[in-house]
């Protein structure tokens, strides 16, 4: 940490100014008396207390925790399966167009995304609502779990599954003994990503939703059209927090992980 | 106790045609694509030998060691342990078990959870397992690491390791990639012993792939040099080096000489060869081939004597040249000494005797010679 130079601070307060500024903007005004939401008239919890008795938005925010939960878990098995067949079966025939189909959705306007699983849900007759949700959302996060995924297979060493299968185990039972668990801190961030990319999902959701299937962004959005309200604000400042400290967490995690392999390994070269 | 070397001086059951060979190769060929890692080969090893596949890397060995092991299916033959064909076999129903050059170590088990995991896919009972284990770990001297995790021990200690869990489930035969490979020279020195003792206490089958030629020697009972998928010469490490039946074999094992020439004389065990170098040879050979038929002699450094005057014998075996460079090694000094035709020929001396003085220097006028036993006639 040498040089603060002025033209440095500049640099990193109007860098973070611009991400943050509108967050913490958020965050003071959830906080405020007022109903006007940008007139400051002292500190208050009152609207997150007012939160409680909103069913309207509780039932969409439990709405929003489902779909992400069951989402989230079928793209990771998925995206898993996805990213094995890709970096283990190298040989077989269309592996270009595999992959390539696999990772278009990361591209793909959401927009087109969203308006493709409309029709194909109203071409098959699917009645719109949790479940067409929750499928679209399986769709489109399924091909980020299968990155995270991937990438961690390239690194991997395949001798050890050629090792557990020397030693007698099943191709089956090698991969629930040896290689899932190798790989799961990745299943485990791709089914995180997949998990937040749910939470906040708004258009994939508003095309594929129907009657009774309110998530927790499309309520806000429709909330915010009537104009802002603090309880909107408090509502926010929740979801910055549970995002915060799953982020936090895991980085955490990983840190002191790495910290103590560190460690080990030092040791044992000590010796 | 009866010593190893004993038993190991008396072990050659490929010499004896009653033997019947415990690992048959049998016109096995691999290709990949348009690639042919083995081309049309053939093995035998036997019971308790100790087999090592020598070759540069790409000659094909370790794509032969991973179809012992089941990982590849031969293209075409077969391969038959213990009178039954390995054919279509999968890896984890084979009773061979492999020691992998990265040792390949369950990074997420501990020591001993990684030595028990053959043995728990047996179905051994959980008391068994841990008696086993605690075998395992002795042999291997690491009683005391058994809670670590394979990233907490060193690179010895891994080797260890991956050894004493490919040793757990008690193989017929056990396949080793290399398995010195990451050592340093000085651990992979006594580990070559250490391995070679075991081999022997536990009487099992050693199939061994390297490509250091030195470990090969060490450790093996027997050598197959291999080149391009095929096997150019299987023989003792003894055999291999002091009559290597091709050009490619003499050159691919230590330092060599090879003097090309044409044939003159044949008579009873003796050929004369007229060499390119303007001196003649007279070397053993059981061969007869023609007047006039091209030969080459192959003569090891060692075998070559450098003297001052030059010997009775000469010019037969003899020739006379020039110190060009000398490299002192502490046990053996090497020289390079220049023939009249530019051609260097390398001589090496053991320093039998404590000396400082070198007793030549460079620039020196010197001859070189040989018995007429000291080298091999190669026939192409």
């Amino acid at each position: 940490m040498g040089n603060w130079s002025r033209f440095n601070i500049a640099s990193i307060v109007l860098g973070f100014g611009f991400l943050y500024l509108p967050i913490v903007l958020l965050v003071i005004f959830s906080f405020n008396e007022s109903k006007l939401v940008t007139v400051w008239a002292g500190f208050s919890t009152k609207w997150y207390t007012q939160l409680w008795h909103n069913q309207a938005l509780l039932d969409a925010a439990w709405v929003t925790i489902r779909v992400a939960l069951i989402s989230a878990t079928c793209a990771t098995v998925l995206g898993t399966l996805a990213a094995l067949a890709l970096v283990r079966y190298t040989r077989f025939r269309g592996r270009m167009l595999f992959s390539g189909m696999v990772y278009a959705p990361l591209v793909m306007p959401e927009v087109i995304t969203g308006l493709s699983l409309l029709l194909l849900f109203v071409a098959i007759g699917l009645d719109r609502g949790f479940w067409t949700i929750t499928l679209a959302h399986i769709t489109f996060t399924m091909c980020f779990v299968a990155v995270v995924v991937q990438s961690r297979l390239l690194s991997f060493d395949q001798s050890i599954e050629e090792a557990a299968l020397d030693l007698g185990a099943t191709p089956v039972r090698t991969f629930f003994a040896i290689t899932l668990p190798v790989i799961a801190p990745a299943v485990f961030s791709g089914w995180v990503l997949a998990f937040t990319l749910s939470l906040d999902d708004l258009v994939i959701s508003s095309f594929t939703t129907g009657p009774g299937a309110t998530t927790l962004p499309m309520k806000i959005y429709s909330q915010v059209r009537l104009g802002v309200t603090p309880e909107i604000n408090a509502i926010c400042t929740i979801l910055i927090g549970i995002v915060a400290i799953g982020v936090i967490v895991a980085s955490v995690v990983t840190k002191q992980r790495e910290a103590q392999r560190e460690k080990d390994e030092r040791a044992a070269f000590a010796q | 106790m009866k010593s190893l070397g004993s038993i190991r001086r008396s072990f050659a059951p490929w010499a004896d045609p009653a033997s019947k060979p415990f690992i048959s190769v049998k016109n096995v060929t691999k290709t990949f694509g348009d690639f042919i890692a083995v081309d049309d080969l053939s093995l035998d090893i036997y019971t308790r030998e100790f087999f090592a596949l020598l070759g540069a890397s790409g000659c094909g060995k370790s794509t032969l060691l991973r179809m012992l092991a089941g990982f590849e299916q031969p293209t075409s033959g077969e391969i038959i342990l213990d009178g039954q064909s390995l054919a279509g076999i999968p890896p984890y129903r084979r009773p061979v078990n492999m020691m992998f050059q990265s040792y390949a170590l369950f990074p997420h088990m501990t020591v001993e959870t990684n030595i028990a995991f053959g043995l728990k896919q047996d179905g051994m009972p959980k008391a068994d397992i841990a008696e086993r284990v605690g075998q395992m770990l002795k042999l291997v001297k690491l009683e005391k690491f058994a809670k670590r995790k394979p990233h907490q021990l060193s690179g010895g200690q891994r080797q260890r390791v991956a050894l004493a869990r490919s040793l757990a489930k008690r193989p017929k035969v056990l396949l080793l990639d290399e398995p010195l490979g990451a050592l340093d020279k000085k651990l992979r020195e006594e580990t070559q012993f250490e391995l070679m003792d075991l081999q022997q206490e536990l009487g099992l089958t050693f199939v061994v792939v390297t490509h250091d030629q030195e470990e090969a020697m060490t450790m093996a009972d027997r050598i197959a040099v291999m080149s391009h998928g095929k096997v150019v010469q299987v023989a003792t490490p003894a055999e291999i080096y002091e009559a290597p039946n091709s050009r490619f074999v003499a050159d691919f094992i230590g330092d060599v000489n090879i003097f090309d020439g044409t044939v003159s004389a044949v008579e009873n065990g003796y050929l004369r060869i007229e060499t390119g170098n303007g001196f003649p040879v007279r070397m053993a050979s059981p061969d007869k081939p023609s007047v006039g038929a091209k030969a080459a002699v192959a003569i090891r450094p060692e075998k070559i004597r450098v003297s001052r005057q030059p010997p009775a014998h000469a010019p037969v075996n003899a020739v006379e040249g020039e110190i060009w460079d000398i490299g002192y090694l502490g046990d053996m000094t090497v020289f390079h000494i220049r023939l009249k035709d530019g051609r260097v020929v390398k001589a090496s001396s053991l320093n039998a005797v404590r000396a400082v003085e070198d007793p030549f220097g460079y620039d020196q006028q010197v001859w070189i010679s040989f018995g007429e036993d000291a080298g091999v006639v190669l026939k192409d």
